[in-house]
């Protein structure tokens, strides 16, 4: 995919990634809710549209098109001027995210026209995975932090919408609010971050050429270019880590901590991280093809394309890269555990989900965001899979989502549960499938940054073949356990080809063929972006993709063999689930003390201003004024005695005060 | 000689005015008002205006207090003291009234002292001076200058109040009329409907 | 002693003070209707006193005549009865609504 000849295709084609679905929203939005198949046909052509233009680009090496300036003042010595276009780039990772993005999300269109095709409102739900094709696009492609921002209000803003979709469910629009306000409090960070990065580095474009600048603005250029031999002097070999070159960081370092960390909540949000991730798994009252799309596959690995984007100044902060990977460990864990106790066919996907993100997050914190955009991109495939056909069990059951309600589906739907097997085993991280290469990345490149990380991570690989296990064993063989398990139907066609092909890319897309792979392709994308910029080559880490030494390459997939015999064992053949850890099941208590703190609170200060508004506002001025308005009153009604001689005597005082102020004051 | 007079007048007259506000009896108030207007036709006298002594005795004493006295007996009012004791204003009249002695006393500290008539003609030289210079020389007694200026420059004011005097007339008789009953002179014939029987107004009603 | 000007007017002041106390004090409304007339009678005193004072020939003039204070006070006295006359006619209408002469019994304009 590096072709260095120009291509005949004109650049402006990229903006119908762009204008095609968004066409299709206002068509949509206009006109078509109420002839549901032409909105079906239009957001499908859309779709379909912006797939075929990202394979032209990315194979025809098509230049990114002039960028639309919005916004332009120019900067002065003392401040950074202001900059906000409307761009796109196109650079590797870019065009990676954009296939995975456009491609994914045709599957899932075309699921959809199956699995809606009797719902009244589908014309609205078309409309909005349109919009929300449109605002995912924008973020993979835009050029500076305002626009990724202005998609990024986007997707949250879809994501309410299709979360919300059948909204006469009170736990549907709940939901839905949830999400978004979780959303938005984490972007309140992430606006920080980005003020925070636009007065450290002067400009707002993360193009990746501009980064390099950035970078250097920051640091004082590294010595090694001056020593020429990639030798680190002594005089720096104490000063900073060794990640930064032996250069010395003289941006105030603690701004920049601010800055990654504000960055950081973005992703927290979107990605739905420990302690924002209760948005995620009440998600889920969506319809599935929306749980695939947006809550597996792509808007929440938003996040994580976000932190890609801006990786190398991510580094400047030692401090912050061990937050963000601490934190995505603890999600990866944490939601794994979580996971083991549920019932719900789509809640469990929903926390294996979180799982999966917190190893994104976590290899980023690593410094392997190659790691990352693997996992994220075989992901992606495994994950948008399991939903699809977790909502072809669902369909098949008539709606149907506890899987102790399930039971002997593998031998009525077997299409569906061959497609999901493969699934689980991807996402298990069995050898050989494409999950277990872009794991074992991850795993590697947290074994070389700390020994903590790997093992946590092994340990949640165990738990999340066991949990998968479990869900398969449970849903898919045993006696049918109630009437409706009995006689499941297949789901059509138009339902069971995105299954198929999603399969096959579960088993090939971790395969690398001479140096072709996703894998190979996003380490040189990283090796390149990070060279600009100087990082890598004085140390010589990270140039060839780390592997774990010997035994330690053993380890995971050992545990993820004993994860599935373990629950295979505990589970084959049960009607009712043998384990009972009831504070796993209850989701750690994160909502219970959610809702006492912060929805207790809110509520407590909405008391106290509702006290004030009664008590002070209403009672103390307003009926306070009035009050004393009619007391003066009152008072002055005393005046009016009706006694002639009272109006005689205030008659003559007022005339002796009047002669007396005329002649005898001046 | 003129300063005993003038005491002693001004000292009745006073006395008199006393005696209408503190007298319980309205009679003894309205002839105690009287003898305090007899006293200041004295004191008219005693400045030289002779005519306005005489016009204030009869109309003002014998005119206007008189009225007074046939509606005081008119009207039966009893002896203030039968009356219940409401709450007086005797406090606040009394301090007013002080306040407008000390009105006055300012005044009068502020103004010259000691006017006395200068350049007047003596009182005694009117008689002797025949009438018809005297006009003109200013000679004249009080009652041909009052009806000199009277009839040149105060005409206008002088027909304006004898028209006044008219509409007083007038307004007093259409004031003390009493509701006359319906005539029973029409024929029984015409009669279409019984009159609206109309309610005595009293202090009741709203 | 001498009776200057200022005697007149403080005795005049006197009475006007003394009728105007008889307004305030007393309750019965005839006598403060002969209490207002002492006041009006106190002001035509002072008239006299002040032609009687200012009496320059000399400043005569068809605008001004030592005599226009008492001419002043004669008209004083005729709208004095006629208002005298006019006003117990409205006293005795009154009466005939109330049937008293109690001014405390009159407060149909207290609010």
């Amino acid at each position: 995919m590096y072709l260095a000849d120009a291509s005949p295709i004109p650049p402006g084609i990229s903006w119908f990634l762009l204008l095609a679905p968004l066409a299709a929203t206002v068509a949509i939005l206009l006109h078509l809710h109420r002839k549901p198949e032409m909105a079906m046909f239009a957001s499908v052509g859309s779709a379909a549209l912006c797939f075929l233009i990202a394979l032209v680009v990315s194979f025809d090496n098509v230049p990114p098109p002039a960028a639309w300036t919005w916004i332009a003042f120019p900067g002065s010595d003392s401040a950074p001027g202001l900059n906000i276009e409307i761009g796109m780039i196109l650079d590797p990772l870019a065009k990676g995210m954009l296939l995975i993005v456009t491609g994914v999300g045709l599957l899932v269109h075309i699921f959809s026209i199956g699995y809606m095709a009797h719902d009244p409102g589908r014309g609205r739900f078309f409309g909005g995975l349109s919009i929300f094709m449109f605002s995912m696009t924008g973020i993979v492609v835009a050029t500076n932090l305002i626009e990724m921002f202005l998609f990024w209000e986007g997707v949250g803003f879809s994501s309410y919408l299709l979360i919300g979709f059948w909204y006469t469910r009170d736990s549907a629009a709940a939901a839905a609010n949830k999400a978004f306000v979780c959303n938005r409090l984490a972007d309140f960070g992430f606006m920080i971050g980005i003020l925070t990065f636009w007065k450290m580095m002067g400009t707002l474009s993360v193009e990746p050429d501009k980064l390099a600048q950035c970078y250097y603005k920051n640091v004082l250029p590294s010595v090694h270019n001056i020593l020429g031999n990639g030798q680190l002097p002594n005089l720096f070999a104490h000063v900073g880590s060794v990640e930064h070159m032996g250069g010395v960081i003289y941006g105030q370092p603690a701004l920049l901590t601010f800055m990654v960390l504000g960055l950081f909540a973005g992703c927290v949000g979107k990605s739905a991280m420990f302690p924002f991730h209760v948005w995620l798994p009440d998600a889920m009252e969506g319809p599935t093809p929306v749980s695939a799309l947006i809550h597996a596959a792509t808007m929440v690995a938003a996040g994580v394309y976000m932190l890609c984007r801006v990786y190398p100044l991510l580094i400047l902060s030692d401090f912050g890269m061990d937050v963000i990977a601490f934190i995505g460990c603890l999600t990866a864990c944490g939601a794994a555990l979580i996971a083991v106790q549920q019932n719900d066919i789509k809640r469990i996907l929903a926390y294996s989900t979180l799982s999966q993100l917190g190893y994104m997050v976590m290899a980023v914190g690593c410094r392997g965001p190659a790691a990352a955009m693997f996992h994220l991109s075989t992901h992606a495939f495994f994950k948008a899979l399991l939903f699809l056909a977790a909502g072809s069990v669902i369909h098949a059951l008539h709606e149907e989502q506890d899987i102790w309600k399930m039971g002997g589906l593998f031998k009525k739907i077997p299409l569906t549960a061959w497609t999901f097997l493969i699934g689980f085993l991807a996402l298990s991280g069995f050898p050989l499938l494409s999950g277990f290469f872009s794991k074992d990345l991850i795993l590697a490149f947290a074994y070389t940054h700390h020994p903590f990380y790997f093992w946590v991570g092994s340990f949640t690989a165990f738990l999340t073949a066991f949990y998968m296990t479990r869900l398969f064993v449970v849903a898919f063989f045993g006696p049918p356990r109630t009437p409706a398990a009995e006689h499941p139907h297949e789901s059509p066609a138009v339902m069971t080809a995105p299954l198929v092909i999603l399969a096959v890319f579960s088993v090939v897309a971790g395969w690398s063929f001479g140096g072709y792979g996703i894998g190979n392709y996003y380490h040189l994308w990283a090796i390149n972006q990070l060279n600009a910029t100087g990082q890598l080559l004085p140390t010589g880490k990270y140039i060839a993709l780390p592997e774990l030494p010997g035994f330690y390459g053993w380890v995971p997939s050992m545990l993820v063999i004993a994860g599935g015999l373990t629950s295979l064992w505990l589970y084959w053949d049960r009607s009712t689930d043998p384990l009972n850890i009831r504070i796993l099941a209850q989701k750690f208590y994160f909502d219970e003390i959610y809702d006492r703190s912060l929805v207790g609170g809110q509520q407590r200060a909405a008391n106290l201003l509702s006290w004030l508004d009664s008590w002070i506002l209403e009672g103390l001025i307003i009926r306070g004024a009035a009050y004393v308005t009619v007391g003066i009153g009152e008072l002055l009604r005393l005046f009016q005695t009706g006694s002639l001689q009272a109006y005689a005597f205030i008659l003559s005082l007022g005339g002796a005060v009047v002669i007396y102020l005329t002649l005898f004051t001046h | 000689m003129d300063a005993l007079f003038f005491w002693f007048f001004s000292f009745l007259m006073t006395l008199g005015g006393l005696g209408v506000i503190l007298s319980r009896n309205p009679v003894a108030s309205a002839l105690c008002f009287a003898f305090s207007l007899v006293n200041m036709a004295a004191l008219f006298i005693m400045l030289g205006a002779y005519f306005l002594a005489a016009v204030q005795i009869l109309v003002t004493a014998g005119g206007v207090m008189v009225l007074f006295l046939f509606i005081i007996m008119l009207l039966d009012v009893t002896v203030a003291g039968k009356a219940p004791r409401q709450k007086t204003w005797t406090g606040f009249a009394l301090a007013l009234g002080l306040m407008f002695i000390y009105l006055v006393a300012l005044t009068l500290n502020a103004t010259p002292r000691g006017l006395v008539p200068q350049n007047t003609i003596p009182l005694e030289t009117y008689r002797s001076v025949p009438a018809a210079s005297a006009i003109s020389s200013g000679l004249v007694d009080d009652t041909q200058r009052i009806g000199n200026r009277l009839f040149t420059h105060f005409v206008a004011p002088f027909e304006i109040t004898s028209l006044l005097i008219l509409v007083a007339i007038i307004g007093v008789i259409v004031i003390c009329k009493e509701d006359e009953p319906a005539r029973s002179s029409r024929d029984e014939i015409s009669r279409e409907a019984p009159p609206i029987p109309r309610e005595k107004e009293t202090a009741l009603t709203p | 002693m001498e009776i200057t000007l200022d005697h007149y007017l403080a005795v005049a002041a006197v009475l006007f003070v003394i009728g105007l106390m008889g307004v305030i004090m007393r309750r019965n409304l005839l006598i403060i209707y002969m209490s207002l007339e002492m006041m009006l009678q106190a002001a035509n005193l002072t008239f006299v006193a002040f032609s009687r004072f200012f009496n320059y020939p000399a400043a005569a003039s068809k605008f001004y005549d030592p005599a226009d204070g008492q001419v002043f006070v004669f008209f004083v006295i005729t709208v004095a009865a006629a208002e005298v006359a006019v006003g117990l006619a409205l006293i005795v209408a009154l009466y005939r609504l109330k049937e008293t002469t109690q001014v405390q019994n009159l407060t149909t304009l207290k609010f």
